[in-house]
């Protein structure tokens, strides 16, 4: 029998992977992932997991020490957040490449400088390319459901990927909510414990991280790609199960009232929900408008995306974090790239906001729709790249 | 060159050698610039250089050395630690 636990989005990835059997955490704390990593020594402190943790004194040495413990065989998992993310920058693609299957929650913070704690989407974007399964969260439950459901994507002997898992910093991280969790054994029937394919084992020595010059780097990058393309099998089928069980369905995107939208926000995170919230008043006034939530941020999802605009008139792209000289924001350079490969010319604007922690309102996504209805009327776009919420 | 060589769908993934101290076969002294050439007159037979070669290509004998030269990448520690000077680095000629 489940039970509704009051958790902050922090709080549910910490239960969560408690839950999960894990044999090694090792994690610095930084702000807002800082209640991860402290709930969850609390568990380990009290007995409640045999978890070995790992103090270690840098983000760049947390992700060294979980590289480790996963060749070895075992089930691993760290949490950061803005300049840990960055620290670890080069880890997370030895992680990646070595295929460690390592869970990490990442509780999205801006990047300095000015030094700022609060949320945007910075920090994972400047690591996008770093090879790993990213997901983003709109809330405190989908934590709690992503990270159980990541350590069996990551582990799945055709992936041998990291998983990270996105929620917004203090927008999720510190907000409390009620959060549906498994009981213990369920959770632990369904993540069941990890079998390793290759490990580091002294009787059947194998060797890790040998140099791989001009003659087989390549090939080795392109069997992570493999790996990276073959994982939406995997994905779907662990939805499935975990669909099964908690009767709470996840895909690559979730959709509202996307059928008939003319317009439509597509947006990672948080922010989803309020989109979510808008549309649905809009609706009521007799506005088509509809809104995309990627949770599955990679591999990206195009087919779902295409599939999801199909009748669709125009798009706004929201991101929250900017690639400074770039055309367009992240999000949106991968949709458009999306769309672009499938010959499908969308009429679409994107939306840089919510930088540092700046607020998001309910008006500001009103007049982001409204704006998008415009563009879908007339196929005119006034503004191909804005800034929303920013003082002039 | 790299054609001859297995793609990525053979090879084991992750660049991970399955064979144990197959790093015997990749015989690094081909990247020697310089040679170091031992003086048996001078040595002394401290060890040091033995101590010190950072690819274990010094070999230890009964009173002096030998260098390992498929093996030695001609750092020159070796020389530059030697305390009877009885290493010199010799360029090499290929
Ligand atoms: S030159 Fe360097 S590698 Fe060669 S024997 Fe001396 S210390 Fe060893
Ligand atoms: S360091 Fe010099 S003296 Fe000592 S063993 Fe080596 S060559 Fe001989």
């Amino acid at each position: 029998m489940s039970k509704v636990l009051g958790l902050t989005g922090d709080g549910a990835v910490a239960y969560a992977v408690k839950q999960c059997n894990v044999d090694v955490v090792a994690a610095y704390p930084i702000t807002p992932q800082t209640l991860i990593v402290e709930e969850f020594s609390e568990y380990v402190h009290n007995g409640e997991v045999h978890t070995e943790f790992v103090c270690v004194e840098s983000e760049h040495s947390a992700m060294s020490a979980c590289i480790g413990a996963s060749l070895t065989g075992a089930r691993v998992f760290t949490a950061t957040a803005s300049q840990g993310l960055a620290l670890m920058h080069e880890m997370l693609y030895i992680a990646s490449t070595l295929r460690c299957p390592i869970v990490m929650g990442v509780v999205n913070r801006t990047l300095s400088a000015p030094i700022n704690i609060h949320c945007d989407h910075s920090d994972m974007m400047g690591s996008r390319d770093c090879g790993w399964i990213q997901v983003f969260v709109e809330n405190a439950q989908e934590a709690y459901d992503w990270v159980i459901q990541a350590f069996r994507i990551a582990e799945d002997p055709d992936v041998l990927l990291p998983v990270a898992v996105n929620l917004d910093g203090f927008i999720l991280s510190h907000s409390l909510e009620g959060v549906r969790v498994l009981d213990d054994e369920e959770a632990e029937k369904f993540v069941s414990t990890r079998k390793p394919v290759l490990t580091i084992d002294p009787d059947k020595p194998i060797t890790v991280g040998a140099i791989c010059f001009t003659d087989f780097y390549f090939e080795t990058k392109r069997q992570h790609v493999d790996a990276m393309d073959n994982s939406p099998k995997t994905i779907s089928k662990v939805n499935d199960e975990f669909a099964e069980l908690t009767g709470r369905r996840y895909g690559f995107i979730d959709t509202y009232e996307m059928e008939d939208a003319e317009a439509a926000i597509i947006c990672l995170g948080s922010t989803a929900g309020t989109a979510m919230a808008v549309a649905k008043s809009m609706r009521a006034k007799g506005k088509k408008v509809g809104v995309i939530k990627p949770w599955v941020y990679r591999p990206f999802p195009t087919e779902q995306i295409i599939k999801a605009v199909e009748n669709l008139k125009a798009l706004a792209v929201l991101d929250r974090a900017c690639s400074v000289g770039a055309p367009y924001g992240p999000l949106c350079s991968d949709v458009i790239a999306a769309l672009y490969r499938e010959g499908i010319k969308l009429n679409l604007f994107n939306v840089i906001y919510g930088l540092g922690g700046r607020d998001i309102r309910p008006t500001d996504i009103e007049a982001i729709f409204n704006e998008a209805l415009e563009v879908a009327k007339t196929g005119v776009i006034k503004e191909p790249l804005k800034f929303v919420g920013v003082r002039e | 060159m790299s054609e001859s060589k297995p793609g990525w769908k053979s090879i084991p993934i992750a660049g991970i050698l399955l064979e144990p101290g197959s790093a015997m076969k990749y015989k690094t002294g081909s990247w020697r610039a310089f040679r170091p050439v031992i003086d048996e007159e001078k040595c002394i037979g401290c060890f040091l250089c033995w101590i010190y070669c950072p690819d274990g290509a010094v070999i230890r004998e009964e009173k002096s050395v030998k260098i390992n030269y498929d093996y030695c990448k001609g750092c020159g520690i070796c020389a530059n630690e030697c305390p009877a000077k009885a290493i010199t680095m010799v360029e090499e000629k290929r």
